[in-house]
């Protein structure tokens, strides 16, 4: 007779499974969180932040995501201001300029140091701009400092000595910035992260300072002069940063701990909110406005937000080079209709380009209505459409840009009977087609660094690297280059006014609204105030502690 | 058998290798780089870019220097769990221990691909056998009762159950637990990946839908078992039921579940792209597939070649375990 059997090791992988299981889960790095509504009375805002930064070095990354926690982790020359508008001083507590408004002067205050002890100085602003200049760091906001005289010339490799820009310290508190012309909104543009100073002694221990991406910035070696510091960092699950105890004005701080949620599902944040994993979110998922609107409007946050959502026509492509088939595609489109029924979160309908906030009003709008469009549409040799070859609208793949195109298809079809296609790209193929002008119609969106119409208006230079339509126009950009040496501010808005009746007038794109930035916010977080461009001044953000009636 | 292994795993060195020289090539024909930015950069800028990733060589060039890269250069699996960033728990530390050098990543400057899918992959993998156990768990004694009860209620419950598991999808399954466990009855988080009970809802989630494919294979296997005549002799011979399952029975018939568990286990850990991120799971299931969005060249060839490697090796070693449950099949 054969031996028996073995007894069927099933149980065997099973337990070998489990047991590898709790093994694999002994490596995996996981940090326990402090949970929200613990008890102690240490004040902890958990925060929603859209995706995992790509780095925590001011000089390297672009991304909204990245700016909101670079302004806990350090601070430029002016700060946030508490209302949310305008300027408080930062590491500079004043400042002046020249008569020509070509020379500005910092006076950094005494007390402003650095996370690990150092005292800020203007020199590490100095050597700060330098390394974000520097040709070979390749950082891609570099040219947000080319205000500065040679600071162009020396990021592309023109200008090799430093010492000739426009940057100076006269000494350890006093920096200089000598600029190439006139810029009426420098002190708003300083306050992006591109011009952040940071700690050059602890970046040179970890590599070569003009490489990008050595480890200087991860947690227990950052060194930032902002309300907090760097605590944990573990990627995709969290970031904390607790409150300096080196900042100049840590007095003034509230926050004990700010937990970054880097959630990229809108849908999951949604319910971490509802689960009270989340004290504020990042958005709101488009479906869920109405519900919240309607049960809870006290954690629903609306606000406007400096951007604009557009169509860009291609002027290269016939029959969008007439004027008035351009102008009678604008005219035929219910704005209202879509903000009310699609994107729900009362986006404001734009008529003209330029966001009506930072003090700009437009002169001009889109005037006209169906009636107009048609007209135009007919004199332009299309009457009801006919003969108009059929157009498509490329945009990105996203179920709330495929609504408005949607809509939009539909109201051209109704009322100018003009059929358009949809295509949809993946976001770098579309970004691709956009740059190379391969389509007819294509969604864009453009939000302000600065709140500014400047910045706005510069879009649609010619060739300019953000305009993607062919449109040229000199007397346009002569007009754009002339409003930086004007000294009065009444008559710089005029001259944006006239910019932006150009491109009223000329239709380049089809502005259809202005963003909104929409949060879901726990009623005990307190001083969230509105900000046009949606910087958080994370120093005055308080948060009330958990009511003792509520218990674990 | 150790030939038999041998020679399987030799076979597997020209797959991987027109692996990665298929995605190398690709990533680079497709339309948008990695530089590719809503705000466009000056040229000077983005040949900067280009130089300080190697991107200014010829492609021929780039191609050998990241076939060199990839080439195991030693061998000292001993060194695999060298502490990258000194904070006391092991990495998986692939450039110390086999010489294998993945890159810097293109979307997060301060991570190579190399610490990025050391931190990463414990987490798929736990996500991934949790649920793996979860599946079996569930699958196999489900699978057997509807076996050994074939056609009564039993078996009409337990065969409906696996359909539903098997037709509802992971992002409709994973919000509905999440709704009713977590939001309702708050017994856990909506989602995170921190504390133990963390664990419980995602693995579920995965879990089930496995647990239903496991269920229908299990069944069929052991029904086709169960009419064997050596099944015949020992029921003849007066075993029990229950041993007759268990010691004779259950070895052939889990022959089916064993041959789906190879590429499930690699859909599993590769697939949950969807699991992580309805539980905001820190794994590489996600960085998967957001790497090639973001055109990170470095992180989708890294991962591409892990997922590459993991698959190539569990289809071995499912060769190998079906040989061991079946020395017949060795010859085929």
């Amino acid at each position: 007779m054969s031996a028996p059997l073995q007894p069927r090791p099933i149980l065997f992988p099973f337990l070998a499974l489990t047991l590898a299981a709790l093994l694999v889960s002994g490596c995996a790095k996981t940090g326990s969180t402090p949970a929200p509504n613990a008890s102690s009375a240490k004040k902890i805002l958990h925060v929603g932040n859209g995706a995992e930064p790509q780095d925590l070095d001011p000089q390297v990354t672009t991304g909204v995501t990245e700016h909101h926690l670079l302004m806990a982790l350090f601070e430029g020359l002016v700060a946030e201001h508490p209302s949310g508008e305008g300027i408080a001083p930062g590491v500079a507590e004043s400042w002046e300029t020249s008569s020509d408004q070509l020379t500005w002067t910092f006076h950094l205050r005494a007390n402003a140091k650095w996370s690990n002890g150092d005292p800020v100085t203007a020199h590490d602003f100095i050597r700060s701009y330098q390394r974000i200049l520097t040709p070979v760091f390749a950082a891609e906001y570099s040219y947000q400092l080319y205000v500065v005289e040679g600071a162009e010339d020396f990021n592309k490799g023109a200008l090799t000595d430093f010492a000739k820009t426009g940057f100076a310290a006269l000494d350890d508190h006093t920096l200089v910035l000598r600029l190439v012309q006139p810029v009426p909104y420098l002190l708003y543009a300083l306050r992006h992260t591109s011009w952040f100073p940071v700690h050059l002694p602890t970046i040179e221990k970890f590599g070569p300072t003009d490489r990008k991406g050595s480890a200087w910035t991860r947690a227990g070696n950052l060194v930032g002069n902002g309300p907090f510091i760097l605590t944990k960092w573990l990627p995709n699950q969290a970031i904390t940063v607790d409150r300096s105890p080196t900042y100049w004005n840590a007095a003034a701080v509230k926050l004990d701990t700010i937990v970054f949620h880097p959630v990229e599902d809108n849908n999951t944040e949604e319910r971490m909110f509802r689960s009270g994993q989340l004290d504020v979110t990042e958005t709101i998922p488009t479906d869920k406005i109405d519900t919240y609107r309607r049960e809870h409007p006290e954690l629903l946050r609306l606000d406007p937000f400096y951007g604009t959502y557009y169509y860009n026509l291609n002027l290269t492509r016939p029959p969008l080079d007439d004027v008035r088939v351009r102008r009678a595609l604008a005219l035929a489109l219910d704005r209202e209709a879509i903000v009310k029924t699609i994107l729900r979160a009362g986006q404001e309908p734009a008529y003209h380009f330029t966001p009506p906030y930072a003090g700009y009003t437009p002169s001009d709008k889109l005037t006209g209505g169906l009636a107009e469009a048609r007209r135009l549409l007919a004199e332009a040799g299309y009457p009801e459409g006919k003969g108009l070859r059929r157009l498509e609208i490329l945009y990105n793949t996203s179920e709330a840009h495929k609504a408005v195109a949607e809509a939009v298809q539909q109201m051209w079809r109704t009322g100018l009977g003009v059929e358009v296609a949809l295509r949809n790209e993946e976001w770098k193929v579309y970004l691709d087609s956009k740059d190379n002008l391969a389509y007819d119609i294509c969604r864009a969106g453009w939000i302000g660094d600065f709140p500014d119409p400047h910045g706005f208006l510069e879009v649609f230079i010619s060739g300019g690297g953000n305009n993607d339509t062919g449109y040229a126009n000199p007397d346009y950009d002569r007009l754009l280059k002339s409003a930086l040496g004007v000294p009065d501010q009444t008559a710089r808005m005029n001259i944006y006014r006239r910019l932006d009746s150009l491109l009223t007038r000329d239709v380049p794109e089809i502005p259809l609204y202005f963003y909104k930035r929409v949060h879901l916010i726990n009623p005990r977080v307190q001083n969230w105030v509105p900000n046009i461009i949606d910087n958080r001044g994370w120093q005055y953000i308080d948060i009330a502690p958990v009511p003792a009636s509520e218990g674990d | 058998m150790l030939r038999f292994i041998f020679r399987r795993l030799l076979e597997t060195i020209p797959v991987l290798l027109i692996i990665a020289s298929a995605t190398f090539f690709m990533l680079r024909l497709v339309p948008g780089g990695p530089f590719t930015a809503e705000k466009a950069v000056s040229k000077e800028i983005l040949r900067n870019l280009q130089a300080h990733y190697g991107m200014d060589k010829p492609l021929p060039a780039q191609y050998a220097d990241y076939l060199w890269d990839i080439t195991p250069k030693r061998f000292a699996p001993w060194r695999l769990f060298t502490d990258l960033d000194r904070n006391e728990s092991p990495d998986f530390d692939l450039k110390a221990a086999f010489g294998i050098n993945l890159g810097p990543s293109f979307k997060y400057p301060n991570r190579t691909v190399n610490e990025i899918i050391a931190d990463k992959l414990p987490h798929s993998l736990e996500l991934g056998l949790w649920a793996l156990a979860v599946a079996l768990a569930l699958g196999v004694p489900l699978g057997v009762l509807a076996a050994m009860r074939k056609n009564t209620s039993v078996d009409y419950a337990a065969s409906t159950l696996a359909m539903v598991g098997i037709c509802v999808p992971t992002f409709v399954m994973g919000p509905l637990l999440v709704l009713f466990f977590a939001l309702h009855l708050r017994w856990f988080n909506a989602s995170g990946w921190y504390f133990a009970s963390d664990r419980v809802l995602p693995a579920a989630t995965l879990g089930l839908v496995y647990a239903a494919y496991v269920a229908r294979l299990t069944r069929g296997g052991m029904l086709e078992v169960l009419n064997q005549d050596y099944i015949r002799t020992a029921r003849a011979k007066g075993a029990t039921e229950t041993r007759i399952v268990l010691r004779h029975a259950l070895r052939g018939g889990l022959l089916p579940v064993v041959t789906f568990l190879g590429p499930a286990i690699a859909g599993i850990i590769s697939g949950s792209f969807v699991i992580e991120t309805i539980f905001q799971i820190p794994g590489l299931g996600r960085e998967f597939v957001t790497s090639a969005f973001n055109r990170d060249y470095t992180l989708v060839s890294g991962t591409g070649l892990l997922y590459a490697g993991l698959i190539v090796a569990l289809n071995r070693a499912v060769d190998v375990v079906q040989v061991w449950l079946s020395p017949r099949l060795k010859f085929e």
